[in-house]
């Protein structure tokens, strides 16, 4: 068999193109997702089994099912309601980058606001109880003291997070969208030529998570400034 | 007359006071009464209740039954009884807690602007005071992990004191330093106990209770056995099971 390095250098600029995709259905996820995950922290350890159980199931599904499954109920299964139809978001669910965001952002919340709980629960007691004893409420302990440590405590779980939900975009290419996954495929429908194509792709997706990797790496370091000696 | 004109009510006061973890009775019908200004050292072994006493004091603990009356308020489950207790009662802790994220002046300025609402130069003008009353405002920029244990207690001290507390508890706060550094945090408590501020002390630093302490209490499998003056309490020890500590922890 033999390897075309001209392929890999014609096609990479085109496959580049989709990389703005690639990076909105990342940010775009990443940012409501995380978001949503903080409600979904607060509604699970929220002592209410009201607000629990709600958090809890929405953890257990999203989490639980793969996330291709979850995009294809989405833009293949919602269609088929008429409610959905008729909602507001409709517009949204109507086209393939809305689908994608949608299941990214739900799958990626899920995740997130386990990192956070888990983070939440690494936070030593004696801190709250300090807390407490200088009279501080329940609600300015959680944001001044328990928020910021259990951040940090996250980062390195939650910077594990972005880099699959960065590889987890590419999904979004068998919903027709064009990201850098999906116009790899058409090269490779129109060239036959997978090997070097997606190793070609690969290089990029390894060059995004090292720059990924990189940052977060600068975060920890910044946010850890108080514990080094 | 008994109950002479100037004789005042006792500032803590338990009554019957019994705490349970599980099946577990860690106080049993506790009572205690301390005077405003009464200095009083806590002793007794591991397990005994002495903690957990002083923590029911804040209400880091809730005790099952009996009364808890704290500068006239009463711990119930009363949110604002709670808040307002916490807000006249400064604490100390064995493993210190500062807060890790902030540095030494965000630690002490932070409870007074959230609870007291004081704006943040005077925040700041009084924490360095209270730093320099326990005699290390050269840290306040520094974080909590760049200071010795004995630093960090006390910076811990100072963050009480910035409330400007009626009482002060100590949770056995030299147990967990080096030998070297039990003097510096034990100097400040005593500066304390000379300006009259109500302080109950866990601690088997019995120097200290000697030389500070109004009175004694020795505590023993969630009871308190006996409560003396430190002459007294040393010297001349009522109960069998008080001796045997003293034997035990005064032998070498």
């Amino acid at each position: 068999m033999s390897f075309e390095f001209s392929l890999i250098i014609d096609s990479i600029p085109k496959m580049l193109a989709g990389i703005g995709i690639t990076l909105e259905l990342l940010l775009l996820s990443m940012v409501i997702g995380t978001i949503l995950a903080i409600f979904i922290l607060l509604m699970r350890i929220s002592n209410r089994w009201y607000l629990c159980w709600p958090a809890m199931s929405f953890i257990y599904i999203f989490r639980g099912t793969p996330i291709l499954i979850q995009i294809f109920i989405i833009y293949y299964g919602f269609p088929q309601f008429e409610f959905i139809r008729e909602s507001i978001f409709w517009p949204m669910l109507r086209e393939p980058y809305g689908c994608a965001v949608l299941a990214l952002t739900i799958n990626n919340a899920a995740y997130v606001s386990e990192i956070f709980r888990g983070g939440v629960n690494g936070v030593d007691r004696g801190y709250l109880e300090a807390g407490a004893a200088l009279g501080l409420s329940i609600r300015q302990r959680f944001i001044y003291i328990t928020a910021p440590i259990a951040i940090r405590l996250s980062i390195p779980a939650y910077s594990n997070d972005v880099i699959g939900l960065m590889k987890a975009t590419a999904l979004a290419s068998t919903i027709t969208l064009l990201d850098m996954m999906g116009i790899a495929r058409t090269i490779v429908a129109e060239y036959y030529a997978p090997y070097e194509i997606f190793i070609s792709l690969a290089i990029i997706y390894l060059i995004m998570t090292w720059i990924i990797q990189n940052a977060f790496g600068l975060l920890e370091k910044r946010m850890s400034r108080h514990i080094r000696q | 007359m008994i109950n002479s004109v100037t004789s005042s009510e006792p500032i803590i006061r338990l009554k019957d006071v019994d705490k349970f973890f599980g099946g577990f009775q860690a106080l049993k019908k506790i009572n205690l009464n301390v005077e405003k200004g009464e200095r009083i050292v806590v002793c007794g072994p591991s397990g005994s209740g002495k903690s957990t006493m002083i923590r029911c004091i804040n209400r880091l603990e809730q005790h099952n039954a009996g009364h808890i009356i704290v500068n006239g308020h009463e711990l119930t489950d009363q949110v604002k009884d709670i808040d307002a207790v916490r807000r006249e009662v400064g604490m100390v802790f064995q493993s210190f807690n500062l807060f890790p994220h902030l540095s030494i002046i965000d630690n002490l300025m932070l409870a007074p602007k959230l609870v007291r609402k004081t704006p943040k130069p005077k925040a700041r003008e009084q924490a360095m005071s209270m730093l320099e009353r326990v005699r290390i405002p050269e840290q306040a920029d520094k974080y909590p992990s760049q200071l010795s244990g004995g630093q960090q207690q006390r910076v811990a001290i100072a963050r009480s004191l910035c409330m400007n507390p009626e009482i002060m508890l100590f949770d056995e706060p030299t147990s967990a330093l080096d030998p070297e550094m039990i003097n510096e945090v034990l100097e400040v408590m005593t500066d304390l106990a000379k300006e009259g501020m109500t302080m109950i002390c866990v601690t088997h630093e019995m120097g200290f209770a000697r030389s500070v302490a109004d009175a004694v209490i020795f505590m023993d499998e969630g009871e308190i056995v006996e409560r003396n003056t430190p002459e007294e309490f040393f010297n001349n020890p009522k109960s069998d099971r008080t001796k045997l500590f003293l034997s035990q922890i005064l032998a070498h």
